[in-house]
């Protein structure tokens, strides 16, 4: 596999808005873009990042991510309070691209509505809309 | 408006992006790659070594007889006097009110032939402006874009590589020669749109193809729009429709110098009154000072209040940082001046510069 190859990982839960969020216990989650998400944007040159403890909520922007030609919102999967952020973005945002599900992790969240995890997509159905999209 | 006129054309290249994995995009009523492999990557390709761009959308205007000359020095704002046989001139294209209708290069091809290219979204809008114009000159107005496909070779190593790769002898800059490519008659112009050397290659739409791939062959990258934005703003260069419009003269937009009022083009009066009175705004290159990536569109702040308006703001693949091109309120407008700029809400700290944002080492 190389890096222009598409790719959703089955351990993921997916946003229809091009997000993932993998579950950490009950309570935690961490939030990305999807590989098609960075695709479509292009190189990330900048992550706007939000402030650890305030609080997003599922389909609304907590961050912004810009490539060289535009920004893009990031939707929240679920909602919840920023517990962490990655740091490491500020200054290496191209970790976007080279790694969404790894090294380009955007927050990690403490979720007040855990059922939420419902209205997610698993990752077969993620690459279907995609498919038809 | 008609089918035929929301409809997207392809240029003679359209199969060879494709065949690269170029992300395609509508642009001017075009379907035009906007990338390959990635806007940094052509970028530096442009600033270190050679890079190609489909710039076919672009229209070419011939004019030819006897009154072209006399013509065309009413209708572009500079002394086209000052052309030779090969040479290459910047001008701008004026309303009677001073707007700027279209910036564009002109090229003298013969005594009385010149060619001038066009911005593909004002190719119709300057055709009619100039057939109207041309009534009272014996000079005719011939639309020639079908005739072209363009190339733009740009880069340290780009005339090296084109005139190896294609066999040709290339003009100076600021000439332009006839040669053969393809076998067929072509023009290379010594031009461009990226602030390094190169050429632009007018050539028969029919050999477009296999000479981008003797040119992708010789190791020329493929570039997209995306890389020809960021190439442009860094040095400063305007683009119409962003930087320049009809309701802005060439004054304000800092081009007096392509403004030869003597020559009593169209529009020069209001030109000479904004270069003896000032203007009240003036379109100048900043830099953001932080985080941050200005947009077209964002509002332009002094002490709280609204000073100005960015017409073009990216992220400089060579500087690393935002940057861009505002109208600002004139007693602002001096280099070292510190503006704010409102990026979605967030006051992001910004300093006027000089032109051009980024300079060539060496």
């Amino acid at each position: 596999m190389t890096l222009s190859d598409a790719h959703y990982p089955d351990d993921l839960l997916y946003h229809d808005q091009h997000d993932w969020a993998r579950l950490e216990g009950d309570e935690h989650a961490v939030f990305g873009v999807t590989w098609y998400a960075q695709d479509s944007l292009g190189e990330v040159v900048f992550y706007d990042a939000p402030e650890v403890g305030a609080t997003i909520s599922k389909d609304a922007s907590y961050a912004e991510v810009e490539s060289v030609k535009a920004v893009s919102d990031v939707i929240a999967p679920l909602s919840g309070e920023i517990v962490e952020v990655n740091d490491s973005l500020e200054d290496t945002p191209e970790k976007i691209n080279q790694d969404p599900y790894g090294e380009g992790w955007l927050v990690k969240v403490k979720l007040t509505q855990p059922e939420e995890t419902g209205a997610l997509l698993g990752a077969d159905e993620y690459r279907k809309l995609l498919e038809n999209s | 408006m008609s089918d035929a006129a929301t409809a997207t054309r392809r240029t003679p290249l359209y199969e060879r992006h494709v065949e690269l994995g170029a992300k395609l995009v509508p642009f001017a009523g075009w379907e035009m790659p906007v990338q390959y492999e990635g806007i940094r990557e052509e970028h530096s390709a442009v600033r270190r070594h050679a890079g190609m761009f489909d710039v076919s959308h672009m229209g070419q205007v011939e004019v030819e007889g006897p009154g072209a000359l006399a013509f065309l020095q009413r209708v572009l704002s500079n002394d086209v006097a000052k052309v030779h046989v090969g040479g290459a001139q910047y001008s701008v294209l004026c309303n009677e009110d001073g707007g700027v209708i279209d910036d564009l290069f002109a090229y003298r091809l013969g005594g009385d032939r010149y060619l001038v290219v066009t911005n593909a979204a004002n190719h119709e809008t300057d055709l009619a402006w100039l057939g109207r114009q041309s009534r009272e000159f014996d000079a005719l107005v011939r639309d020639v874009a079908d005739r072209y496909a363009m190339l733009a070779v740009q880069g340290p190593h780009a005339r090296d590589v084109v005139a190896r790769a294609l066999g040709i002898e290339l003009p100076p800059r600021f000439h332009v020669a006839h040669v053969q490519i393809g076998r067929r008659p072509a023009l290379a112009c010594g031009t461009g749109y990226t602030g390094e050397d190169g050429v632009e290659l007018l050539i028969d739409p029919e050999v477009a193809s296999p000479i981008w791939a003797e040119l992708l062959d010789a190791g020329v990258v493929p570039c997209g729009l995306g890389a020809r934005d960021t190439l442009r703003l860094e040095v400063c260069f305007h683009l119409h429709g962003n930087d320049l419009t009809p309701e802005r003269n060439p004054i304000e937009a800092g081009l007096g110098w392509c403004c030869a009022e003597a020559t009593r083009f169209i529009g020069a009066d209001v030109v000479a009154r904004a270069r003896r009175e000032g203007t009240a705004e003036k379109l100048v290159p900043f830099k953001i000072e932080g985080p941050g990536i200005p947009r077209e569109g964002n509002p332009v702040l002094a002490a709280g209040e609204q000073v100005g308006i960015v017409t073009s703001g990216t992220f400089s693949p060579s500087l690393e940082l935002g940057i861009g091109m505002a109208y600002v309120r004139a007693d602002l407008a001096e280099p070292g001046s510190e503006v704010e700029i409102d990026v979605r809400g967030k006051h992001r700290p910004a300093r006027i510069a000089s032109k051009p944002l980024y300079q060539r080492k060496g």
